[in-house]
C-alpha cells in the first residue's frame, strides 16, 4: 500500500518535477560539466539550502529574514573549525612557536587552543553543531522577537543588524576566528583529501543528496496542517491566534527550520570550496540569498533551487567578463522580479508552462482512462497521496 | 433570575471592575456584568462606547489595566490569547477574517481543536472524526455545498457564517460575536438569527449589535454601554423604555 502510493507519487505531476530536478543534478550536469564546473554547481547548490529555508520562512510564513547568511556562516564555520583542527597537527605545524594550533592563532600570539575550539576535534560533535549552533541562535532570536510580537520590517532590520554584528565580531577577533581571511587551507576530512577532483565529485553528490533530504523535509512540513497554519498566519495572524494557536511558537519553529537548512548548506559550502570567510555571511551575502529565493519564486521550494542555480550561474558568467557590472545586473534583476513577476520563475512556470502541460496531461488521460474517472484522477493530482487528504469515499 | 440572587459560582462569565486606559483615556471604566450559562446577551451602545474593547479584553487581545474577568471560575486576565481560546472562549471579529486561500473545509479543519502545538500540527491526521465534525458544522452554517470551494469565493454573508463555524468547531462554551449581521442582506439576517438560535441551545453567546430589530429577535438580555460604563441592563423592552438609553442611544 505504502509502496504503491510512493510509485503513484513518482508518476504524478509533482513527482515528475522532482525527478526532472534529480535528472538534471545527478545525470545531466555531471555528464556534461568538467570537475571544476561541477564543483561550482555544487557551490551554487549550497545556497539553494538557504533559499529553501527562505521559502518556508518568508514565502509561506511571511517572516522576512535578511540575515540568513548568519546561519549559513555558522554552519560553515563549524565545519571549517573541524577541518582546520585536522589540518593543524603538531607535525604539520612544527615550525610554529606553538605547534598543534591553527596557523592564524599562532600569528596572533595565541599559545593554546581556545576552549570553544576544543569540541571541534570530534566529527560527530561537529555534525551536531552544524545544525545545532544555527538552530540555537535562531531559537534565541525567535523567542526574543516573536514572543514580543516583533515582525515585518522591524524583524528584517534586526536580522540585518545581527548579520553585521557577526561579521564585525569575526573580523575583529582574528586570533579566534581567522579574521577577514577566514579559515583557509583546509585539507582533509578524517584523512580523506577533499581537494582532489574525485573527492569534489563525491562531495557534489553528497550535496545533491542532502538537498533532496531538505526538499522532502520542507515538503512534509508544507503538506501537513503545520504548513497550512504557516500560510494562514501570514494572511490572518489574528484569526490564527484566536483559533487557539500560539503564533510565536510556529514562527520560532519555521525560523529555526530555515536556520537548520542554511547551516547544512554552509557546512557543505566549506567542504566544496575548501575555506570559509566572513564575506559569505555578511549583509550583502544575506540579501543575495533573498534574491535567489525571490527569483526562483518565494512560494515554491523547487523554484528556490532553480533560483539559486540560475542567479549564481549568471553571477559567475557575468563576473568573468564584466565584474563591475554584476551588482547592477543583480539589482535590476531584483527590481524586475518584484515589479514584473512577484512569484518568480515558479510563478511564470505556473501561468505559462502549466496550461500547456494541462493539455498534454489531459490528452494522455482521455486516451488512458474512461471519461467518467478522468475528473477524479486529475483532482488527485493536486493533492499528494502521501499527505492526508480529504476524500469523500472515506466518510 | 435576577443577578443579585444568583451566587457568583453560577455565572459562566463574571466581569468585575474591568478598566482599561489608553494613555489616560478610559475606554472601559469600572465595568461589571455577569453572564448566565446558555444566555444570549447583546451589548448595544453608541460608537466609541467601548463595546468592541470589552470583547478584546475578554479574549485577551487587549490587556486590562485593572479588574477581573472570571470565566467558569478561571481568571482570564493573566492568560495568553491561545490559552483563553483553549479555556473555551471563541471570538468572531467585526470584519470577516477567514483564510481566503484555504477551502471552507480547510478553514474549519484549522480551527478543529486538535493538533494546536507545532508538533501536533505536524502529526495531525485528517481522520473520520475530523471529517464528521467539519461536515456537521458546515451543515449548521449552511455551507455544505461550498465545502470544497476556496473561502475567497464566498459572499460576505457566507464568510461571516464560516467564521462563526470556525468558532463552533472549537466547541467553546462562550461565543463572542462582533456585529455578526453587519452588511448582510435581509434574507441573510434572518438565516443568521436562525443560526444563532440553534447555537444557543448549547452555547452562551455574547453579541455586539446595532440592528435593534435583530437584537429584539435574539436577545435574552441587553446591556447598554456608554462611555465605557454600563448605562442600563435588562430585557429588550426594559432598556428600550429606559429614558437614559433613549437619551444617548436610541434617540427620541
Amino acid at each position: 500500500m505504502k509502496h504503491s502510493s510512493l510509485m503513484k507519487w513518482f508518476v504524478s505531476r509533482e513527482g515528475l518535477y522532482y525527478l526532472a530536478l534529480a535528472f538534471l543534478l545527478v545525470v545531466l550536469l555531471p555528464l556534461t560539466l568538467d570537475s571544476f564546473r561541477l564543483n561550482m554547481v555544487g557551490k551554487y547548490l549550497t545556497y539553494a539550502f538557504v533559499a529553501i529555508g527562505l521559502v518556508m520562512c518568508w514565502g509561506k510564513a511571511g517572516i522576512l529574514s535578511l540575515g540568513q547568511g548568519v546561519f549559513f556562516g555558522l554552519g560553515g564555520y563549524c565545519m571549517a573549525m573541524f577541518l582546520k583542527l585536522e589540518a593543524s597537527t603538531p607535525e604539520a605545524t612544527a615550525i610554529q612557536s606553538t605547534p598543534g594550533i591553527p596557523d592564524f592563532m599562532d600569528w596572533n600570539q595565541l599559545t593554546e587552543l581556545p576552549w570553544f575550539w576544543e569540541p571541534f576535534h570530534s566529527f560527530s560533535f561537529t555534525l551536531l553543531a552544524v545544525v545545532g549552533v544555527p538552530v540555537l541562535l535562531a531559537f534565541v532570536i525567535g523567542v526574543a522577537m516573536f514572543t514580543r510580537r516583533v515582525g515585518g520590517v522591524y524583524f528584517a532590520i534586526i536580522t540585518q543588524a545581527i548579520a553585521a554584528v557577526l561579521t564585525i565580531l569575526i573580523i575583529g577577533q582574528q586570533g579566534y576566528t581567522g579574521g577577514v581571511n577566514g579559515i583557509t587551507d583546509l585539507q582533509t576530512l578524517m584523512g580523506w583529501d577533499i581537494r582532489t577532483d574525485e573527492a569534489r565529485n563525491i562531495l557534489y553528490f553528497i550535496c545533491v543528496g542532502m538537498l533532496f533530504l531538505c526538499l522532502f523535509a520542507a515538503r512534509l512540513v508544507q503538506n501537513r496542517k503545520l504548513g497550512r497554519i504557516l500560510v494562514a498566519m501570514n494572511a490572518q495572524e489574528m484569526r490564527v491566534r484566536f483559533s487557539g494557536y500560539d503564533v510565536a511558537a510556529f514562527k520560532i519553529f519555521v525560523f529555526c527550520l530555515a536556520a537548520a537548512f542554511a547551516g547544512i548548506g554552509g557546512a557543505l559550502f566549506t567542504l566544496l570550496v575548501g575555506f570559509m570567510s566572513p564575506s559569505f555571511i555578511g549583509i550583502v551575502a544575506s540579501i543575495e540569498m533573498v534574491i535567489f529565493c525571490a527569483l526562483g519564486g518565494r512560494l515554491s521550494i523547487l523554484g528556490a533551487v532553480y533560483g539559486a542555480l540560475l542567479v549564481n550561474a549568471a553571477k559567475s558568467g557575468f563576473s568573468e567578463s564584466f565584474p563591475e557590472l554584476w551588482p547592477f545586473a543583480m539589482g535590476a534583476l531584483f527590481i524586475g522580479v518584484v515589479l514584473a513577476f512577484p512569484d518568480g520563475l515558479a510563478g511564470l512556470y505556473k501561468s505559462y508552462v502549466m496550461p500547456l502541460e494541462d493539455k498534454v496531461f489531459k490528452r494522455n488521460k482521455s486516451k488512458a482512462v474512461p471519461v467518467g474517472t478522468s475528473q477524479t484522477a486529475e483532482k488527485a493530482d493536486d493533492y499528494s497521496p502521501m499527505a492526508n487528504t480529504y476524500s469523500p469515499e472515506k466518510s | 433570575m435576577s443577578i443579585a440572587k444568583s451566587k457568583s459560582g453560577d455565572f459562566l462569565l463574571a466581569v468585575e471592575g474591568l478598566t482599561v486606559s489608553f494613555d489616560g483615556f478610559k475606554a472601559v471604566d469600572d465595568l461589571s456584568f455577569y453572564l448566565d450559562p446558555k444566555e444570549i446577551r447583546v451589548i448595544i451602545g453608541p460608537n466609541g462606547a467601548g463595546k468592541t474593547t470589552v470583547l478584546d479584553l475578554i479574549c485577551g487581545k487587549t490587556k486590562a489595566t485593572s479588574g477581573s474577568i472570571k470565566f467558569a471560575g478561571k481568571e482570564l486576565t493573566k492568560l495568553k490569547e491561545h490559552q483563553i481560546v483553549h479555556s473555551g472562549v471563541g471570538r468572531k471579529f467585526q470584519t470577516p477574517s477567514v483564510f481566503e486561500d484555504l477551502t471552507v473545509f480547510e478553514n474549519l479543519e484549522v480551527s478543529y481543536p486538535q493538533g494546536h502545538s507545532v508538533i501536533g500540527a505536524l502529526a495531525f491526521k485528517r481522520d473520520a472524526a475530523v471529517i464528521e465534525a467539519v461536515e456537521d458544522v458546515a451543515k449548521t452554517i449552511f455551507l455544505t455545498e461550498a465545502l470544497h470551494e476556496p473561502a475567497a469565493l464566498l459572499s460576505h454573508g457566507q464568510k461571516q457564517w464560516l467564521e462563526i463555524g470556525m468558532l463552533l468547531i472549537q466547541k467553546p462554551d462562550l461565543l463572542m460575536l462582533d456585529e455578526p449581521v453587519a452588511g448582510m442582506s435581509v434574507a441573510e439576517r434572518k438565516k443568521t438569527a436562525e443560526l444563532l438560535r440553534v447555537i444557543t441551545k448549547d452555547h452562551t453567546v455574547l453579541v455586539i449589535e446595532h440592528d435593534m430589530q435583530f437584537v429584539g429577535d435574539i436577545a435574552d438580555r441587553v446591556t447598554v454601554m456608554h462611555q465605557g460604563k454600563v448605562l442600563s441592563e435588562g430585557s429588550i423592552d426594559h432598556v428600550k423604555s429606559d429614558p437614559k438609553v433613549i437619551e444617548v442611544y436610541l434617540g427620541h
